[in-house]
């Protein structure tokens, strides 16, 4: 549906400097997928965004969406083109001098060649489809923030397009709303079939609704991949961080607390990190374990994520025995679960 | 009518006077209302193309931008009272003649242009960029982004913009009455001043104090009801 092919955008800042925002970023998004693009900020996702409706000029690459080539389209020929790409934002942009009922009528308004009666039933039927019915006569102002979105997303779907991109359109929200409106998303890409871009900085969206992700950094696309995949094992440092600042949220801040040494000293208890995924997460390791060892096994904490429906769990358990069998724990463990690692040695205070 | 006047106590004097001022007031809101119309007329585009050749919007121009800029600043730094003289030959030409309320609305127009410009352009940059870069994304021409976007959202703004120009104009138009502009700068001028006419001094400034204020009254109340931020 969406394919990138070696975009290369350079800024001039003034004479002397320029930007290299992306450095070469392959990309190719299918038909009704919900693509997530995550990176830092200053990564270049904004920049990347707006090449695939070209609000900016690739300085080298192909941008082709829908089996055609934009990249040398007219600005005339864009606009057409733009209207089968929807987009929100992460400020909504709607215009306060219009009511709801008139934001989302704006693009329809556009073209003059539909009636008043067909914009009127069309309008009321986007609203309906995000919840805001009884909205229609009032000012952007008088909405909360999660209401704006809808707005905003029921105008971008006002032309039905084939595409939604999705500019940090939940940065600006509480974690609840957030939640409602990747909700509302996932529903939208199910009943309308669109394919779906989201640019975001929080791993807590595409968690919560990507089919797979592309991790950005300075300008390079550093990690792609299935978005339970990525979650589960991620390969470079920065999706690593990214990862465990998500999937092990409620467990860093019981590690940063409990003071671990490195080298086993004799009554220590040896801390594992073990990761559960999919099947395997029902299965009754930690007792296994401990009668097949006849070990102490005891739970510090966890963390179970779901990811596209599939649970991903995370948990932190104490061994407690001589440096044999903690070993010997160790490699059992490592054959139950996804993935175990050490953490440390936790030693009793004298 | 003068008899109506002397018996409530009008001396033929204070009828005189009084009708001196009507007329006054009635020619300054001549020339005021003609000059800010004209002003608007071409002002109102100029403070768009000003905006939309800048650094960052659709039709960025940085040459034409800082042509036109440095015209409107050039023309910005002329005191008015300099320019009425300056362009009195232009003046003749519009209008035939330098003299007379007519006459004085060139000079009061073509010093307004570039300075309301600049306030639109200034108003239209209030509108957060986003919304453009909206309306762009749902295939928005660069004309209809000014009709329907920047303008209308700038609208508030611009109301504030245009009441302050009238504010300005009425002063302007006061000064016009040095060089015979007509007016109630020209009444101020001729009875006020050179004639030690105390009385008429205070009522001119009394009339000019009134429509100032009316205008800013008309224009809050405006700037209000188009206002749903």
């Amino acid at each position: 549906m969406i394919k990138l092919e070696n975009i290369h955008k350079i800024y001039k800042l003034d004479k002397k400097h320029t930007l290299h925002a992306l450095k070469g970023i392959d990309l190719h998004i299918n038909k009704g997928e919900i693509f997530g693009v995550i990176g830092l900020s200053g990564a270049g996702k904004s920049t990347l965004i707006r090449i695939i409706n070209m609000l900016e000029t690739p300085t080298e690459g192909r941008v082709i969406v829908d089996n055609a080539d934009i990249t040398d389209y007219k600005e005339s020929q864009l606009r057409s083109v733009r209207k089968q790409i929807g987009m929100i934002f992460q400020q909504f942009n709607l215009l306060s001098s219009l009511t709801v009922a008139k934001n989302v009528a704006f693009p329809l308004e556009l073209d003059g060649c539909n009636s008043k009666e067909d914009i009127d039933k069309r309008v009321k039927e986007l609203l309906k489809m995000v919840g805001l019915e009884d909205k229609a006569d009032v000012y952007p102002a008088q909405l909360s923030g999660g209401q704006k979105q809808r707005v905003g997303i029921a105008r971008a779907l006002a032309t039905n397009p084939k595409i939604l991109l999705c500019d940090e359109a939940t940065s600006a929200l509480d974690p609840k709303t957030t939640s409602s409106i990747l909700k509302l998303l996932c529903q939208l890409r199910d009943k309308l079939g669109l394919t779906i871009v989201i640019i975001t900085h929080q791993l807590e969206v595409i968690k919560e609704c990507c089919d797979r992700v592309a991790v950005i950094d300075e300008g390079l696309i550093s990690e792609m991949g299935n978005t339970i995949d990525i979650f589960a094992n991620p390969q470079k440092l920065l999706t690593r961080r990214l990862v465990s600042a998500v999937v092990r949220k409620d467990l860093n801040a019981l590690l940063e607390y409990t003071k671990l040494s490195d080298t086993y000293k004799a009554g220590a208890k040896a801390w594992f990190e073990l990761l559960f995924l999919g099947d395997k997460a029902e299965d009754p390791v930690i007792v296994e374990v401990a009668t097949l060892l006849n070990v102490k096994i005891g739970i510090m904490g966890g963390q179970i994520n779901r990811i596209q429906n599939q649970p991903l769990g995370v948990l932190v358990v104490s061994v407690e025995g001589d440096e044999d069998t903690i070993k010997r724990a160790y490699e059992e463990l490592q054959k139950r679960v996804y993935r175990a690692h050490l953490v440390g040695y936790q030693v009793e205070e004298a | 009518m003068v008899d109506f006047l002397l018996s409530l106590g009008f001396t033929p004097y204070a009828s005189k006077i009084t009708s001196l001022l009507v007329d006054g007031t009635i020619d300054t809101a001549y020339m005021v209302f003609l000059a800010t119309a004209i002003s608007i007329i071409f002002g109102v585009p100029l403070g768009v193309i000003l905006l939309v050749t800048s650094k960052g919007y659709f039709w960025e121009s940085p040459v034409f931008y800082n042509v036109l800029g440095t015209i409107v600043n050039a023309l910005r730094s002329i005191p008015f009272i300099i320019l009425m003289v300056a362009i009195i030959p232009l003046t003749k030409f519009l209008v035939g003649t330098s003299i007379g309320t007519t006459a004085a609305i060139v000079p009061l127009t073509i010093s307004t242009i570039p300075f309301l410009a600049r306030l639109v352009e200034t108003s239209l940059r209030t509108v957060p960029y986003g919304l453009v870069e909206a309306a762009q994304s749902m295939g928005t021409s660069p004309f209809k982004i000014i009709k329907k976007v920047l303008l209308p959202e700038a609208l508030p703004e611009l109301v504030q913009n245009f009441t302050l120009t009238v504010i300005v104009i009425i002063g302007c138009s006061a000064m016009a009455g040095t060089i015979g502009g007509g007016g109630l700068g020209d009444i101020a001028i001729r009875y006020g001043y050179q004639r030690f006419q105390v009385e008429v001094m205070i009522i001119t400034v009394v009339v000019l104090i009134l429509m100032v204020q009316l205008t800013q009254v008309v224009g809050d109340f405006i700037t209000k009801k188009v206002d749903h931020r």
